[in-house]
């Protein structure tokens, strides 16, 4: 679509900013990434009052346009960056109504790069409310830009908004905030002069933040970094004077213009409310009972549609079987590309509820408490209270909750939450998890009322959530940090969940996954498919050949002797030739070389387990039938010893390979997509597969 | 006296900052000298705590707050 003006939406965290963004855009969004950074960018259109259209770029929200993470440093790059061609025409800064002070720190900031601008004076009812009283027309008078009350999420002054931006200046009007060249005046003289700039503030922006921008050359940003030694520059007492400097003339705005009541505002809901949720006791009672209810939730509302989900799938493949001609290609294309994109689809359940519920526990301002609660617990072992939302996730998917580890400031917290939240017991190990246990658990109870392969389950968890925390720890002591950890957060006042944003946040992240994911995931599905359809030489010609001799037919009925073929050319294929090629190496783990394709193949994901077995073990290839995948496991006996393949110590062993192993193609591709660098998937890959090879080889010896 | 040592439900007005870093982003969130600011709580485990500055709730940890000098 082709936008004739655009605007870009500015704002500190928690004012209804995505809210209105949602609003003015509808569905008619896409989420694409800024130049050389994965942060997301957020665009939609909106037609204005005279039919034009109008882009929207939605900024991550900061306090401030000195960047604290990395989201927000796209903010100062988007708005000062003339060159690029994301530069906004206009700005529309959202205010909360009942945090004036606070929120207009950000807005002179933004005045001062003399960009267009207009303020969206949001929460305009709860500020009324609470007895503020704004003098509007003198307040937009003082400022000299136009300021519109809204409320976002009663939708109420959206049109008058729209108006706004249809009618603004195509030149920037406002008065100046603060006299920004008594800050440095030198050295903003001086990269002025040298860069042809007209702005003083984009001046002094530029030598607080050259290093970070990607719209200076290296030879610009070093003659900036020479000017400030010259003139003795210091970054953070010029911030500090800047900052006090805003807030003088912010005091002198709010004298004139704003009465605010003598009582104190009353935030008595909030604060009862934060009584119970962070008491001592019922603080941590409460936390791990909605935990709980959240798991019971994506395992229970998710079966049914990923239950539809495949049986979709399985209906595409079986009818574009019948309509298209047998073939390689047919081949290729139904059972490696369909094949694996049911393998992505699949998840898409669990995906959008587990969002559902992340989106509603930060809407309403509870992950905050709870980061609040666990900052001191998580910080002993090198993560922080923000990594308490990633790893619960973890247990549902390691791919969004390594997308949401971005609200993590600090570097050195975030690679490690990054680092360990794959080690949590995922969505995809539990069909192998009660596979294996299910074959050599008994099932009865112990105690009465435990039952034993619930336990062994249990433990599999419990264990999960340990070797993250001990992994944690140990790359706490090899990380060197970069920067030093704050945890000065807002805790924002308890509210209903806005629904909408809940299903936008549902249906954003799981297009994210189906986009990103869904990529790796048949890029590998087709390279297994290929391994394990083909074989080196003529070994296939041969095995189809042997079963045409007449015996084969007299002794089998049709399907068996289809199963034959299948399972001989399976052990026949390249990836059957990879699977004893590997078998020494893992043998002193226990397994055999039909465990080493299913290993090899789970590289792609783990949840390819089931269906390889059910493949080797000549089963109908339905991957769903997991009985029958158990009973033929359960008679599978070692050709030499005559003992059955899967004894307590192999099942143990193979499952604590499953814990530990970076087997997750989409996993891998997040977390290059995260860090944009290779190193750190690859020593998570290296450091997870050593650290399964080991406990694998530990169980074994141990159970044997 | 530093804000770390106030209990909940005391009050205190900032003086001045012992770390220029966390000064500046204490500042950016409206902890300014000559603001007032309330406890509201500590968090169970001890540490953060939680403040009320400028019409707002904060968190911040015992660290951080002993960075702000009182009056």
């Amino acid at each position: 679509m082709k936008a004739d003006i655009r605007v870009a939406l500015v704002g500190n965290p928690n004012t209804g900013k995505s809210t209105l963004f949602n609003t003015l855009t509808g569905l008619n969004q896409k989420i694409g990434n800024f130049p050389g950074v994965t942060v997301d960018k957020k665009t939609g259109y909106s037609t204005l009052p005279d039919g034009r259209i109008a882009e929207i770029i939605d900024l991550p929200g900061t306090y401030s346009l000195y960047p604290k993470s990395q989201d927000e440093s796209i903010v100062f790059s988007v708005l000062a960056d003339r060159s690029n061609a994301h530069t906004p025409d206009l700005v529309v800064v959202i205010i909360d109504a009942t945090n004036l002070k606070r929120n207009l720190l950000l807005y002179t900031q933004v005045a001062d790069l003399k960009i267009p601008v207009i303020i969206a004076l949001n929460m305009t009812d709860l500020s009324t409310k609470a007895g503020i009283n704004i003098d509007i027309d003198l307040f937009a008078k003082k400022l000299g830009v136009p300021v519109v009350p809204i409320s976002a999420r009663k939708v109420e002054g959206i049109d008058k908004l729209k108006q706004a931006i249809t009618f603004a200046n195509k030149i920037a009007l406002q008065e100046s905030s603060i006299d920004v060249e008594a800050i440095a005046p030198q050295l903003i003289a001086q990269i002025s002069e040298e860069l042809k700039l007209d702005n003083p503030y984009f001046a002094l922006q530029l030598a607080h933040q050259h290093e970070t921008v990607k719209f200076l050359t290296p030879t610009e940003s070093d003659r900036i970094e020479e000017l400030e030694k010259e003139f003795s520059f210091h970054s953070q007492k010029s911030q500090a004077t800047e900052t006090i400097a805003r807030y003088s003339f912010i005091n002198d705005l709010l004298y004139d213009t704003v009465k605010i009541p003598e009582t104190a505002k009353d935030e008595t809901l909030s604060n009862k409310i934060d009584k119970i949720l962070t008491h001592k006791v019922l603080g941590f009672v409460i936390f791990l009972g909605i935990l709980l209810f959240m798991f019971q939730s994506i395992f229970a509302w998710s079966a049914y549609p990923m239950e539809k989900i495949g049986d979709l799938f399985a209906w595409v493949q079986n009818s574009l079987h019948q309509l298209l001609p047998a073939g390689p290609l047919t081949g290729l294309l139904v059972d490696g590309v369909i094949g694996g994109l049911s393998g992505v689809m699949v998840f898409i359940p669990q995906i959008a509820i587990l969002f559902a519920f992340i989106s509603i526990l930060e809407d309403t301002g509870y992950m905050s408490r709870v980061t609040f609660m666990m900052d001191k617990l998580m910080r002993k072992v090198g993560l922080n209270g923000k990594s308490v939302v990633p790893l619960i996730g973890g247990f549902a998917c390691a791919v969004p909750s390594i997308m949401s580890t971005r609200t993590i400031e600090n570097w050195k917290d975030r690679m490690i939450t990054i680092m360990v939240t794959p080690l949590v017991t995922c969505s995809a190990r539990l069909p192998i998890y009660t596979l294996l246990i299910a074959l050599v658990v008994p099932n009865r109870n112990v105690w009465w009322i435990f039952n034993m392969q619930g336990l062994a389950l249990t433990g599999m968890y419990v264990f999960s959530l340990i070797s993250a925390i001990v992994v944690a720890f140990a790359f706490k002591l090899i990380l060197k940090g970069r920067e030093r950890g704050y945890f000065i957060m807002e805790l924002p006042v308890y509210r209903m969940p806005r629904w909408n944003n809940v299903a936008f946040s549902m249906y954003d992240r799981s297009k994210a996954f189906v986009l990103q994911a869904g990529k790796v995931i048949i890029a590998v599905s087709v390279i297994l498919w290929v391994l394990a359809s083909y074989g080196p030489g003529d070994r296939f010609a041969k095995i189809e050949q042997k079963y045409q001799q007449p015996q084969y037919a007299k002794q089998l009925n049709p399907d068996d002797l289809k199963r034959a073929i299948n399972s001989e050319k399976l052990e026949n294929s390249y990836a059957g030739v990879l699977g004893h090629v590997i078998e020494p190496a893992i043998r002193p783990l226990g397994f055999d070389w039909k465990i080493g394709i299913a290993l090899i193949t789970s590289f792609a994901a783990r949840e390819v387990f089931v269906g390889t077995m059910a493949t080797i073990y000549s089963v109908d290839g339905n991957a769903d039938k997991i009985e029958s995948v158990q009973k033929k496991m359960a008679s599978a006996k070692n050709t030499q010893t005559g003992q059955p393949v899967f004894s307590l110590a192999v099942a143990f062993s193979l499952m604590m390979f499953y814990a530990f192993a970076m087997q997750c193609a989409s996993t891998v591709a997040v977390v290059y997509r995260e860090t944009k660098n290779w190193r750190w998937p690859a020593i998570q890959f290296a450091y997870m597969t050593v650290l399964a090879y080991a406990a694998s080889l530990l169980a074994y010896n141990l159970l044997k | 006296m530093t804000l770390s040592e106030l209990a909940p439900g005391e009050i205190g007005i900032v003086k001045e900052f012992t770390d220029l870093e966390m000064s500046v982003k204490l500042m950016e969130m409206g902890c300014l000298p000559g603001e007032s600011i309330t406890v509201s709580r500590i968090a169970p485990l001890g540490d953060p705590m939680a403040i009320n500055v400028s019409g707002y709730q904060l968190s911040l940890r015992k660290f951080e707050a002993s960075t702000i000098i009182l009056q």
